[in-house]
């Protein structure tokens, strides 16, 4: 009973890190993207009074359930991922709720947030929501298969499918990564990331000047509050997963936080550089690059291990 | 919506009866705004208000032509987010309406309902001489001359144009209201609601939205 409670209260401090750190991130990385076009940018605590002024929103719009439910569901496949993976090896406080067969679980809530916000913006009855959603969607289920297909391999490459024992096998230096050991899943996985993070070429499913920033259209006030914590939180769940799937984890949250940074780094960094894509070209590039990349992948692994 | 759509139409019951139904009653809420309370502790109150004032969040509907001017504010040059000021594309997720400039009757319909669209607490700032006397539109037959008849008004910048500079002056006149209090523009609009809404009815004439746009 006190271990389970002790968990508990672990687990409830890790979310608490991860909150801030994702609201200090993102707020660094609209700073950067702000010096790229010399502008001063946000306040690093931006994103602190937002989060704040949207949960002292007085008015309270209904839809109905569905509508209710949609950032709920957004909110659960954040914090649900984060609780089933082991954020810090080796440390007996934050492996949270992870075990053995943890991989696929966690890409499970990888996608149900996606699908929860599409039944949820569906009932705002919104025509953009609906438009957003059906951009999304499309893009999504496109994205998905490089995405199974790195993880897959790099579940191949060490015939097991615990995260912990994913990290376990890359310790030892950095050329035991996977980044080194098995670079064509790397380069597919971040790939098909991009889609995910909605950055610069993949960004027209939340097109604010087109379709008003899209499936969150009808939210606002608090519903929208509960939106903004979980763009904060399933990010960096997603990072700590990709960290320990190809950078071979993190031993401190030190370590954590500089691996997740470069990653993030780049995903804006390629928002920064690269144009917008419309939705049939997104669609077509992931099922030319990272898709052909994945398959070559797949056979490289099967090869080599 | 098209007008023809407006018009009631007759749904026949199981047992033969004609009911009709008014569009307007049937997609709509009909609930008319109430006085929001505040929080009870004051500490708390202040708080918000403090967070409330450093999240401005425009919604991006420039009405006349000072819209002209909200742009230059997100460029090098001004860069109004540094002070906590930033644009959304949806009425729902914004707080601050900026009516630009000479208000056409067309468009005041438009500054309505997204006004209305809002969640409170919301706040306005009327740009340039127009929205005050009418401008150089003053006996215009097609624009209003007092914006502050129609919605409640918090903060106006004067000038034709005004520069993007003082729009940020307009702003931090703004960001003092609301952390003084003072800025309960949504909870007046309810309270005064019968005045606003027959205001807007002499104007308007051609009304066929609902009394409370939610």
């Amino acid at each position: 009973m006190e271990s389970s409670l002790s968990k508990f209260g672990w687990a409830l401090l890790t979310i608490f890190i991860v909150l801030n750190y994702g609201l200090v991130m993102r707020a660094s990385m609209q700073k950067i993207r702000a010096r790229v076009s010399r502008r001063v940018g946000v306040r690093f605590y931006q994103f602190y009074i937002d989060l704040i002024k949207a949960y002292s929103i007085r008015t309270h719009l209904n839809h109905g359930v569905m509508y209710y439910l949609g950032p709920v569901f957004r909110l659960t496949g954040g914090l649900g991922m984060l609780m089933f993976i082991p954020v810090i090896y080796g440390s007996m406080y934050f492996q949270n709720y992870s075990s053995s067969g943890d991989l696929i679980l966690v890409l499970y809530f990888f996608f149900f947030g996606t699908l929860g916000m599409a039944l949820g913006a569906g009932e705002g009855g919104n025509p953009n929501a609906a438009i957003g959603v059906s951009r999304g969607l499309s893009q999504m289920s496109v994205s998905e298969l490089p995405l199974i297909i790195s993880v897959v391999s790099v579940a191949a490459q060490f015939q097991t499918l615990s995260i912990t024992e994913i990290v376990a096998a890359q310790q030892g230096g950095f050329m035991n990564w996977v980044l080194f050991s098995n670079p064509l899943a790397f380069a597919t996985g971040f790939l098909a990331l991009l889609a995910s993070f909605a950055v610069g070429p993949f960004g027209i499913i939340i097109a604010p000047q087109e379709i008003p920033i899209g499936p969150p259209t009808e939210y606002g006030g608090s519903s929208m509050g509960v939106l903004m914590t979980n763009r904060s939180i399933f990010p960096v769940a997603k990072l700590i997963l990709y960290t320990n799937l190809f950078l071979g984890g993190a031993t401190s949250w030190i370590e954590l936080f500089v691996k997740t940074f470069l990653f993030f780094f780049l995903f804006s960094f390629v928002g920064m550089v690269f144009p917008r894509f419309r939705t049939e070209q997104s669609v077509d590039w992931f099922l030319k690059v990272p898709l052909v990349l994945g398959v070559i992948t797949l056979i490289v692994t099967s090869i080599l291990y | 919506m098209p007008k023809e759509k407006l018009e009631k139409r007759v749904v026949l019951s199981p047992d033969g009866e004609e009911i009709h139904i008014d569009p307007l009653k049937d997609y709509y809420s009909q609930e008319l705004p109430q006085v929001e309370k505040l929080s009870s502790i004051k500490v708390v109150e202040k708080f918000m208000n403090w967070a409330r004032a450093n999240s401005l969040n425009v919604v991006a509907y420039g009405t006349g032509c000072g819209g002209i001017e909200l742009r230059p504010l997100f460029s090098p040059r001004y860069d109004a987010m540094r002070f906590g000021v930033s644009m959304r594309p949806t009425a729902r997720q914004s707080n601050v309406i900026i009516v630009s400039g000479y208000c056409a009757v067309k468009t005041l319909k438009r500054i309505i309902r997204v006004y209305e669209q809002m969640p409170s607490p919301k706040y306005v700032i009327a740009l340039g001489s127009c929205t005050i006397n009418g401008g150089m539109y003053y006996d215009s037959y097609n624009t209003i001359n007092r914006l502050d008849q129609y919605i409640p008004v918090d903060t106006y910048v004067t000038g034709c144009m005004p520069r993007p500079e003082a729009l940020l002056a307009g702003f931090a006149q703004l960001k003092e209201r609301i952390k003084a209090g003072e800025a309960e523009g949504a909870n007046e609009y309810a309270e005064k609601f019968e005045w606003y809404k027959a205001n807007q009815k002499k104007i308007i004439k051609d009304w066929d939205m609902p009394d409370y746009s939610w």
